[in-house]
């Protein structure tokens, strides 16, 4: 089997940069992606939109596309459509790459050796568990704007978006300029978050998404709608269909309102996508400002495991300009790591992406500390469900919690929460965050779910094609 | 100093075995307690493929034939009293079971295991049907083209491995015994026939222990001057999505859980305490499972695990109490599911009462012990 | 409901969902294409049979899953609407469906 130098997973603009300039440093790469077309999710369909008007997606989208020329140009062997399942590192210090490429109905299983690694795999939203967050007519914010961005498809009826974050507001800003109604947006950010933010303003003031975001909250404010502070949300639901009709909410002082939906919309911000590198044995972290685990990622995207990388979002949340300034840092370590080149040569090289990266960072405080989820909308109660999948309440994971249930692990085993095909990627942090909370536990102490491979769903003969050693084969024979 | 908690008995361990004989003890509330490690431990229990399987055990040890099936016949009994203390059903069916064997050569091992087993003396016997590929059919018409045949028996069964530690554990607590989990005993000191179990800068007394502690029991057990040799076999696991009941009787390998979801195993394999999955063991797992039911051929895998068995040095349980330090009990086993019942409703009320009971005699440590055996 | 806006770049498709012709846009994802043809739920959980649609559509909640030229549990929004191709809403859990040449 070929080692290829460098396997780069998922290609949005950190996956993007550090394969282009890997590639350009003669390292030989290759990209895998989980997407039919490059572009991540924040850029995503970039290269295949079908929107013939550009202005509805804004200028911040666009630039994705710059990132495009270069890649296809570089000499990275782009293979799209590829869903990674494992990263494992070998006693040789090399990795083995599991995963499944090909068309459905002719979807097989290869292993890929690399000697480095670069976890590109992104953010991924972070749970918004309410009463009703499984409906049909109920979608994140995020996937309502794949749908826009990808398909030009768009909700008709009676529209409500709700929750917090940056994405909030500029998905109704696209509405806006899509001419897609919106009924209403309900803001989640607690009364007093802006005063408890203002100590890092200066910072923001500085950042390139100040002016940028002022305009677009401004303009939505203007044209829609918007209820600030709301404390509580629930869906209810058509009692044939089970759709949403209605949002309830509830606004400081108690006052309760019900709002008709056909679609509601949330998001409550973006988390990084563990599941390789935890899967790998890469060492979390909390962040407390963010509530999520995250790799533990030096300056250069390098882990706890040598050799193995994470640049973007999936290293810890800060933005599609951060992630392409860390995936080019990132590519300059493993190009030093492999010998392309010396340490000085890239401190030298650095330079420049460091400061860039340093750029996109400011103001990120300022929006952490602004947009931190509500502890209502973090920390579920009643039959709410924590975990979609398994259709676990948070009454139950509450419950176990109290009585002495040692961890997400042990409230796997004993309730079959995270045990469903999303792995836990939408019940995750609400399971540690819910133990922590009754246990009074820092969620840091509390920790993760152990993962492992395939974080990804992959056919059973899919998996019986893989290579079978003589030693694997007497372990099973008997 | 702080005086120490004081109890009768401590349960070392809060898997299957530990919570079991927790269930057994539990009229002794909470004079009674069960010490567990935190939620990242080896922890077979939650590894385990949940089988209640009794054909082919014994070999070279004729009384864990007879152990095996004690428990088998008391498993009905403890799933009624779990459902009825605590409302849970742990899915028990002992309607039988499927061994198959892929080539004529593993079906001629299988047979040639039946006549050494058998042959015994002093073995309980029991009935097993040798299946030929047109026998396997019948029982289950899903079975791959090149399946060779196999062996049934009619106390086989299982159950579900997790439902069955929650409710034992749930049935234990509504009886007020004390569940301290989140650290591992470091140290058991022996005090004027009791003993001080050290976790952390916590002690605790306790008149008698038990060791239940898996793994842990290895470095534990020298402490009251007991042996368990015990050392880590992995298992791996693969775990299917859910699919319509499909499989009504568990294979040796292959089961389908109340659920729906379907569990391939188990590989055995000596890889100390690496508890990482093996593609290439999944692979072979995967492939011998396709042989066996090729129907399963594009069913999703959605989750594989690998987990340490606790493997005694003759894979036989070790049950004993200390000579040197009596009211000191060792217990340890790798199949806590099959043995579960005999160590709620057999083992712990005799541990309780202040001695092993004399079926257990058979598996006592001192089989390992150097000086006993010199 | 969901529509798609006017002014879109490329060709439209029929595909099928429970056996009725329905229309996409050629590069649409299977779980778009069902939400554009009114579908806002695309099965009932294994777990309580309750509705599910669409949510994330990036590949991570497995609520989008459809049966898709006969594979069941496919992600919709992970595959690629084809002409011809026969998408199926599901009733909980897929079926082990047991090949008749299997046991010849």
């Amino acid at each position: 089997m070929i080692t290829l130098d460098v396997a780069v997973v998922g290609a949005g603009p950190a996956g993007l940069a550090a394969a282009t300039l890997c590639a350009e440093r003669g390292l030989s790469t290759s990209l895998y992606d989980e997407q039919g077309s490059p572009g991540g999710q924040v850029y995503r369909g970039i290269a295949s939109s079908p929107l013939r008007r550009p202005e509805i997606l804004g200028e911040d989208y666009w630039r994705g596309a710059t990132l495009l020329r270069p890649f296809a140009n570089s000499g990275t062997r782009y293979v799209p459509g590829a869903s990674v399942w494992s990263v494992t590192r070998r006693e040789d210090g090399t990795f083995s790459l599991g995963m499944s490429i090909g068309p459905p109905g002719a979807r097989s299983a290869i292993t890929v050796a690399a000697r480095a690694v670069i976890l590109a795999t992104g953010a991924q939203e972070r749970p918004f568990p309410v009463p009703g967050w499984t409906r049909p007519g109920v979608m994140s914010v995020g996937g309502a704007q794949i749908l826009l961005k990808t398909a030009g498809t768009v909700p008709q009826g009676r529209t409500v978006i709700a929750g917090c974050g940056p994405l909030v507001w500029l998905l109704a800003w696209q509405y806006r300029r899509a001419g897609v109604a919106v009924d209403a947006l309900l803001d989640t950010t607690p009364k007093g978050r802006l005063r408890e933010a203002a100590r890092h303003l200066p910072d923001f003031l500085r950042s390139p998404y100040f002016s940028k975001g002022l305009a677009l909250t401004r303009a939505v404010r203007r044209e829609l709608r918007v209820i600030e502070h709301v404390e509580s949300l629930a869906i209810e639901g058509d009692a044939v269909t089970q759709a949403a009709c209605a949002v309830r909410y509830r606004l400081p002082g108690g006052v309760s309102v019900v709002l008709d939906a056909d679609h509601v919309l949330l998001h409550q911000g973006v988390v990084p996508d563990i599941a390789l590198a935890s899967a790998a044995g890469a060492a979390l972290a909390w962040n407390p400002l963010q509530a999520c685990f995250h790799p533990v990622v030096d300056a250069w995207g390098g882990s706890s495991l040598p050799g193995l990388y994470v640049a973007g979002d999936g290293g810890g949340i800060a933005g599609a300009l951060a992630a392409e300034a860390r995936g080019r840092l990132t590519a300059l370590a493993v190009a030093n790591a492999l010998g392309r080149i010396d340490a000085r040569q890239r401190d030298r090289d650095a330079r420049p992406l460091q400061h860039a990266l340093s750029v996109a960072l400011r103001g990120r405080r300022f929006l952490d500390t602004l947009y931190r989820p509500a502890d209502a909308f973090r920390l579920p109660e009643g039959d709410t469900l924590a975990c979609r999948c398994e259709e676990v309440t948070a009454a139950t994971v509450r419950g176990l919690a109290r009585e002495g249930c040692a961890g997400p692990n042990q409230m796997k085993a004993y309730s079959r929460c995270g045990m469903g095909p999303c792995q836990g990627r939408f019940c995750g942090l609400t399971v540690t965050e819910l133990i922590a909370r009754e246990q009074r536990r820092d969620p840091a102490d509390v920790g993760h779910y152990r993962l492992r491979w395939p974080v990804k769903p992959l056919a059973l003969a899919e998996l019986a094609a893989l290579p079978v050693s003589e030693e694997a084969r007497r372990a099973v024979d008997r | 100093m702080m005086s120490a908690r004081e109890f009768d008995v401590a349960i070392v361990g809060g898997g299957l075995v530990g919570a079991a004989l927790a269930f057994g003890m539990r009229e002794l509330g909470p004079r009674l307690a069960v010490l567990d490690e935190g939620d990242v431990a080896h922890r077979a229990s939650h590894g385990n493929f949940g089988l209640i399987w009794v054909q082919g055990k014994g070999l070279r040890l004729a009384p864990y034939g007879s152990w095996t099936q004690h428990s088998a016949r008391a498993w009905p009994l403890l799933a009624t009293m779990l459902r009825e203390l605590t409302g849970t059903d742990v899915a028990l069916r002992q309607g039988g079971g499927l061994h198959l064997c892929l080539t004529p050569d593993e079906l001629e091992r299988r047979a040639q295991h039946f006549v050494e087993l058998f042959g015994q003396d002093g073995f309980e016997r029991y009935e097993v049907e040798f299946l030929d590929r047109a026998g396997v059919a019948r029982r289950l018409p899903a079975v791959g083209a090149d399946v060779a045949g196999g062996t049934w028996c009619a106390l086989d069964g299982d159950c579900n491995p997790l439902r069955l530690l929650s409710a034992l554990h749930d049935a234990v607590g509504r009886e007020g015994v004390v569940r301290i989990a989140g650290a591992a005993v470091d140290r058991i000191e022996p005090e004027n026939g009791a003993f001080l179990l050290h976790r952390g800068r916590s002690v605790m007394r306790a008149g008698r222990v038990v060791l239940a502690a898996g793994l842990g029991n290895a470095r534990l057990a020298p402490m009251v001057g007991l042996v368990a040799p015990v050392v880590p076999n992995q298992g791996q696991v693969i775990v299917l999505e859910r699919v319509q009941p499909f499989l009504p009787f568990p294979l040796e390998t292959i089961r389908q859980t109340d659920e729906g979801t379907v569990l391939l195993g188990d590989a055995q394999a000596d890889r100390g305490l690496d508890e990482a999955t093996d593609p290439a063991v999944l692979a072979a797992i995967a492939q011998r499972a396709l042989r066996a039911l090729p129907a399963l051929r594009d069913a999703r895998v959605s989750r594989a695990w690998a987990a340490l068995r606790v493997m005694s040095p003759d894979g036989f349980p070790i049950y004993g109490q200390s000579r040197t330090h009596p009211g000191a009990y060792v217990v340890t086993c790798h199949s806590g599911v099959t043995l579960a019942a005999a160590h709620a409703l057999t083992l712990a009320p005799a541990i309780r009462d202040g001695a092993l009971p004399a079926m257990v005699a058979p598996f006592s440590s001192e089989r390992f012990d150097v000086r006993a055996a010199a | 409901m969901f529509v798609r806006l006017p002014d879109l770049a490329g060709e439209f498709i029929e595909f099928f969902v429970d056996g009725q012709p329905c229309t996409a846009r050629a590069g649409d994802t299977v779980a778009a294409a069902l939400l554009a043809a009114g579908h806002l739920a695309c099965r009932n959980t294994p777990v309580s049979g309750a509705p599910r649609g669409p949510y994330c559509l990036m590949g991570m909640c497995f609520e989008c899953l459809a049966t898709v030229d006969g594979r069941p549990n496919q992600q919709g929004c992970m595959i690629a609407v084809a002409s011809g191709m026969r998408v199926e809403t599901q009733r909980g859990a897929r079926a082990v469906v047991v090949d008749p040449d299997a046991g010849a």
